[in-house]
C-alpha cells in the first residue's frame, strides 16, 4: 500500500566526502547512496570527487573508478558495460536508467546516484529483484506448443509474424520501468508491472506459441494487468526506448477482442 | 506522471463537486430563504473559487479522459504524441474553464 514516509531505519543521514587528490582540474562530484545492512546504521549519501580527465565518459565508468581507486566498499551490479545486460540499472539524476549508457555530461551539477526506487535494498545500489524475477517466471516466458515441431527443422515464422515481436524482444529486464511505476510501487505484490507485462505480450503475440488463451486467462485479474493506469513513467524511463505502456494497452485490447 | 495524478485528484474534485450541486438543488427544493443563503455562499469570492476549481476539474477530467480513450484503443503511446496531447489537455482545460467563467459571469458583472 501507499507509504508516504520512509520507515525510521530507511531515512537517509549525511555521509562523508572523499576529496580528490590535489592538482586535479576537471572535478565532478558524485553523490552515492550507501547502505550496509550489517552495520545496523541508516543509509547515507557519500560524496566522491572524481577527476574527469582521468575517467571514462559514462556514469558506470565513474562508479568503477570510485570503487577501484577511492572506496572499494561501494557496491553495485554491472557486467556488459554496453547496455545489453541490464545489470547496472539504477536511479541517476532522478531517472531510472543504465549507468553504462548514461553520460556524465548529460547530468547537470552533482551526479546523484540511488538504487532503483521502492525495492528492498540489499546493499548500496543493489536492490532485491527476487519478486521481479518470480513474477517473470509466473508468465511462463518460453514457447509453449502442443503440436509437434516439424521433424526436419525449426518452427518457422513469416517475416510479418517475426516483425510483431520487434520492440519487445529487445527488453533486457533491467527493471527500470517497473520500479518507476507508482502502481508497481504500491501493488508490486499483486501487479506484474510494465517489464513483466511487456514480456507477457511478447509471448502472447508470438505466432509459434499455442497457449494464448491460457496466458490471457492468467492476466485477467484486477491486479496483475489492470493496475496499469497508463501513467506512462515506464515508456518515459526505458533506457532501451521500448514502449511497455503500449504493450500493456495491446494486452488490454486482446482481452476485449477475445470476447467479441 | 503529473497528468495521471491530476486525473485522480480532479476525479475526487468531481465527486465533491457533485455533492455541491446536489446541495444547491436540495436548497432550491427547500424554499427561497435557504436557496438564497446557498446562492450567496456560491456567489461569494470563496464560493466562486470553489466553483472555479470544480469547473477546472470537470474540463481537465473530460479532456484527459478523452486522451485515455485514445490510449484504450491503442493510439498516442509514442513519447512525442504523449507529451503533445498532455499539453493540448492542459491548454484546453484552461481555455474551457476561463471561457465558461467568462460566459457565465460576463453578462452578470
Amino acid at each position: 500500500m501507499v507509504e508516504f514516509n520512509l520507515p525510521a531505519n530507511s531515512r537517509i543521514k549525511g555521509g562523508t566526502t572523499h576529496k580528490a587528490a590535489a592538482g586535479a582540474k576537471n572535478l565532478r562530484s558524485f553523490q552515492v547512496y550507501r547502505y550496509d545492512p550489517d552495520s545496523g546504521e541508516n543509509p547515507r549519501v557519500d560524496t566522491y570527487e572524481v577527476d574527469m580527465d582521468e575517467c571514462g565518459p559514462m556514469v558506470l565508468d565513474a562508479l568503477i573508478k570510485i570503487k577501484n581507486e577511492i572506496d572499494p566498499t561501494v557496491t553495485f551490479r554491472r557486467s556488459c558495460r554496453e547496455g545489453i545486460c541490464g545489470s547496472c540499472a539504477m536511479n541517476i539524476d532522478g531517472t531510472n536508467t543504465l549507468a553504462c549508457t548514461k553520460s556524465c555530461d548529460d547530468v547537470k551539477g552533482d551526479v546523484k546516484i540511488y538504487p532503483l526506487p521502492h525495492l528492498e535494498v540489499i546493499k548500496d545500489l543493489v536492490g532485491d529483484l527476487s519478486n521481479f524475477y518470480a513474477q517473470y517466471a509466473s508468465i511462463k516466458p518460453w514457447l509453449v506448443a502442443q503440436s509437434p515441431a516439424p521433424p526436419d527443422g525449426e518452427r518457422l515464422q513469416s517475416e510479418e509474424e517475426r516483425r510483431l515481436i520487434d520492440g519487445l524482444y529487445e527488453c533486457i529486464l533491467c527493471a527500470c520501468c517497473s520500479t518507476s511505476c507508482p502502481s508497481y510501487w504500491w501493488n508490486s505484490d499483486r501487479y506484474l508491472g510494465p517489464a513483466i507485462l511487456l514480456q507477457a505480450y511478447r509471448w502472447l503475440i508470438d505466432s509459434r506459441d499455442e497457449i494464448q488463451g491460457e496466458r490471457l486467462d492468467q492476466l485477467e485479474d484486477p491486479f496483475r494487468l489492470y493496475r496499469c493506469h497508463t501513467i506512462m513513467n515506464c515508456t518515459n524511463t526505458c533506457p532501451k526506448s521500448l514502449n511497455p505502456a503500449k504493450a500493456i494497452a495491446e494486452i488490454k485490447k486482446m482481452m476485449v477482442q477475445r470476447q467479441v | 506522471m503529473a497528468m495521471s495524478i491530476l486525473h485522480r485528484i480532479s476525479g475526487v474534485g468531481l465527486a465533491v463537486g457533485l455533492l455541491l450541486l446536489t446541495w444547491w438543488l436540495v436548497a432550491a427544493a427547500s424554499g427561497a430563504d435557504y436557496f438564497n443563503m446557498v446562492h450567496d455562499i456560491m456567489g461569494s469570492w470563496i464560493g466562486r473559487l470553489i466553483l472555479l476549481g470544480f469547473t477546472g476539474s470537470l474540463f481537465f477530467h473530460l479532456c484527459n479522459g478523452i486522451r485515455h480513450l485514445f490510449w484504450d484503443i491503442g493510439y498516442g503511446f509514442e513519447l512525442d504524441d504523449m507529451r503533445k496531447t498532455g499539453w493540448i489537455v492542459m491548454v484546453a482545460t484552461v481555455v474551457l474553464t476561463l471561457g465558461t467563467f467568462f460566459i457565465g459571469y460576463g453578462g452578470a458583472n
